[in-house]
């Protein structure tokens, strides 16, 4: 019998797979590495200042912490819910995942006239939204899923003052932002001091050296912080209320299967036993 | 013959053999799997065959389930998605099972592909078994395309248009067709409407009826290995071949297993990571369709990337999508170009080892450029790598005459594993 592995001057060689492997890897060295130095090159011709790197800013949700997840329905049915939906999300579900009791849904986050099985509908005629505002505020049941958890932090943090604009304000994350900055009660009026030229920053967005705070708001900047992670935390939630009870599943499944193709295996070792 | 009249099949009475004397299936038990041999050598290459089959089934089922929820209709077909996620009992597992079964049903294949590559699978007397095999992908690509653009997101949406628009680019005809396809003058309801029903009926019975012809014309010609010899060549006093072993149980147990590796990992993305990143489910996809809002950057999904990457290299649009098609259609023809006198990649020589790796360094390179946006850099190193795919196949009837072969071996090789 020929064992193709070796060679007629009897040394190993390696197998066909093994000579593709390492010719890809080789490969997507060579162009991970011309990559790398064109992007050096492009920051060093630029030159690198200090400035708020807000495209970096990250959510960090948590979607287990139920008190955060609690929090944020509070802060959404406060702040944002007279002009956003939730549409695909019922008041019932949303209590019962996040184990806030019938009462207190009742008491604190229903609107009145709502039924608990009622969806999660803005108190303003989208109508009435688009003549105000110039377009209607949109549903933000799946807004951390088109955007990303971390464009919404972004956005929420981002507002800035801006007198060419009807709402005196403006947004780092969503430039021209038809919405006003209805959070400065908390977070105060921050102005931002822009590189010189306007220059774009990484991505294209806007580059910021500075903040410079206006005018105080109600919360710390720590607190405002928190109070706008705990808001994203709960539209990440609100996008896909099944993802905590996925991945509880998915822990016993993976666990099964595990086993599962362990049997297997010792399954296939005993019937191969006899062939030669 | 009928199963009754062979003397070596069991002797059946009561219900069975009843059964028997009226629908063979003792003997197409004893022919397509008791007795039916396959080779012992083969390696983790040949798991992805039945993995293909078992993820079809997937589909298949989870596919069924989600028909009974989902509402066809540029109106409720995006909120009859949300409605699955949310308010379907297990409707995201459902879901996500199909969507993720899309991706990894594209994995299989093209990694079974590569086998037939890897061993010569496609050469003769198995071309039939090849063309059946290209017509399975051929449909796979249109169910999953059409299937794509079923949860009408902003994606969907925009990806058919372009899509669509490709078929715009034949001459003469060009214009006529894509507004028969689309059954409206834009992709609209009407486009959602039909390819709803070509991807829940018509694709999904093409692709059973040619499984079916491809799992028959691999039973006539017996399956390749990756030494590349027949193994019919080598028979023993019984008439069976002695580097044969039976399919059933030998490689029934030996493919549950595969199936429980694949599922393990198939299993973690459902559960921990079904958007994958957003190459499974792109973000663009979770905004409802919208003709006055294109997405940033209108990309296929990842399966298609490699033809998208060779459609997005050539200037002309035109000229591009005829190389597109053409990319897809060299695999066609692969078993004529070849004209190596050995199948395995194992005694080949340096050249055929050179070009396949070449091509799949192409082929992957050219599958993550069509995901990226366009940058001059990229364009300039989609143009190479498409040179690079054309040529494997242009000049593969030459190279493959040249290349210094080893001798074959009389019989299988085959070590313990």
């Amino acid at each position: 019998m020929v064992d193709s592995h070796i060679s007629a001057d009897g040394l190993r060689r390696p197998s066909a797979a093994a000579v593709l492997a390492a010719a890809f890897l080789a490969f997507a060295w060579l162009g991970t590495s011309v990559a790398v130095a064109a992007e050096a090159e492009h920051a060093e011709a630029h030159g690198e200042a200090e400035h708020v790197d807000w495209q970096a800013w990250k959510a960090g949700n948590q979607i287990r912490d139920k008190a955060s997840l609690q929090r944020g329905a509070a802060n959404f049915a406060n702040y944002c819910a007279s002009c956003h939906s939730l549409k695909y999300l019922r008041y019932e579900r949303m209590a019962k995942d996040l184990q806030i009791s019938e009462e207190l849904l009742r008491k604190n986050l229903l609107p009145a006239g709502a039924k608990p099985t009622d969806y999660m509908m803005a108190h303003l005629a989208s109508a009435d939204g688009e003549a105000w505002f110039g377009r209607a505020p949109p549903d933000l049941s799946l807004i951390t899923r088109s955007k990303g958890s971390d464009y919404v932090y972004q956005f929420l943090k981002g507002f800035y003052v801006d007198d060419s604009r009807p709402t005196l304000t403006n947004n780092l994350a969503l430039p021209g932002a038809a919405m006003p900055a209805v959070l400065s009660d908390l977070e105060g009026v921050k102005a931002a001091v822009f590189s010189t030229g306007g220059e774009s920053g990484h991505g294209g967005g806007l580059r910021v050296e500075r903040f410079e705070q206006v005018a105080p708001g109600a919360l710390t900047a720590a607190q405002y912080d928190s109070f706008v992670r705990d808001t994203v935390n709960y539209l990440d939630y609100a996008g896909e209320p099944s993802q905590i009870e996925r991945s509880e599943l998915g822990i016993w499944v993976l666990l099964f299967l595990l086993v599962f193709t362990g049997l297997t295996w010792m399954l296939k070792k005993e019937y191969w036993r006899d062939v030669h | 013959m009928g199963g009754h009249s062979d003397a070596s099949l069991p002797v059946r009475t009561g219900f069975l053999g009843w059964l028997n004397k009226r629908l063979p299936v003792d003997s197409f038990v004893k022919n397509q799997l008791t007795d039916y041999y396959a080779p012992k050598n083969f390696n983790i290459w040949y798991f992805f065959g039945s993995l293909a089959l078992f993820v079809l089934v997937m589909q298949l089922v989870s596919g069924i389930f989600l028909t009974m929820h989902y509402k066809v209709g540029e109106a409720t077909a995006f909120d009859s998605v949300e409605y699955i996620m949310r308010e379907v009992p297990y409707g995201w597992l459902l879901r996500y099972l199909h969507s993720t079964g899309a991706s990894a049903f594209f994995i299989v294949v093209y990694l079974h592909m590569f086998r037939a590559m890897l061993y010569g699978s496609y050469k003769a007397p198995r071309e039939l078994l090849w063309l059946f095999g290209m017509v399975i992908y051929l449909a796979l690509m249109a169910e999953a395309f059409m299937g794509y653009v079923l949860p009408w997101g902003n994606m969907s949406f925009w990806g058919a248009q372009v899509i669509v628009n490709l078929f715009g680019t034949i001459p003469v005809i060009g214009p006529g067709l894509v507004e028969w396809i689309r059954g409206d003058y834009g992709i609209a309801d009407a486009t959602l409407n039909r390819f709803f029903s070509l991807h829940v009926v018509a694709v999904p019975l093409i692709l059973l009826l040619m499984v079916m012809l491809h799992l028959v014309a691999l039973h006539e010609t017996g399956s390749n290995n990756p030494d590349g010899i027949e193994i019919n060549d080598n028979k023993g006093k019984d008439g069976k071949p002695l580097d044969g072993i039976p399919f059933h149980p030998y490689y029934t147990v030996k493919d549950i297993f595969g199936v429980g590796v694949f599922l393990t990992a198939f299993c973690f993305v459902v559960f921990f990571m079904p958007t994958f990143g957003g190459i499974f489910l792109e973000k663009p996809n979770f905004e409802m369709a919208n003709a006055m809002s294109t997405p940033e950057h209108i990309a296929p999904v990842w399966y298609f990337t490699p033809f998208y990457a060779i459609l997005r290299a050539v200037p002309d649009q035109q000229l591009g999508a005829l190389a597109m098609a053409l990319s897809i259609l060299c695999l066609v023809v692969l078993p004529w170009l070849d004209r190596s006198p050995v199948r395995s990649t194992r005694y080949r020589g340096w050249i055929w080892k050179l070009a396949l790796t070449l091509f799949v360094v192409s082929f992957v390179s050219l599958g993550y450029l069509g995901l990226e946006p366009p940058s001059p850099l990229y364009t300039l190193l989609a143009r190479i790598f498409s040179v690079i795919y054309f040529s494997f196949f242009v000049f593969m009837p030459l190279y493959t005459k040249l290349d210094p072969v080893k001798p074959l071996p009389a019989r299988v090789s085959y070590d313990h594993g």
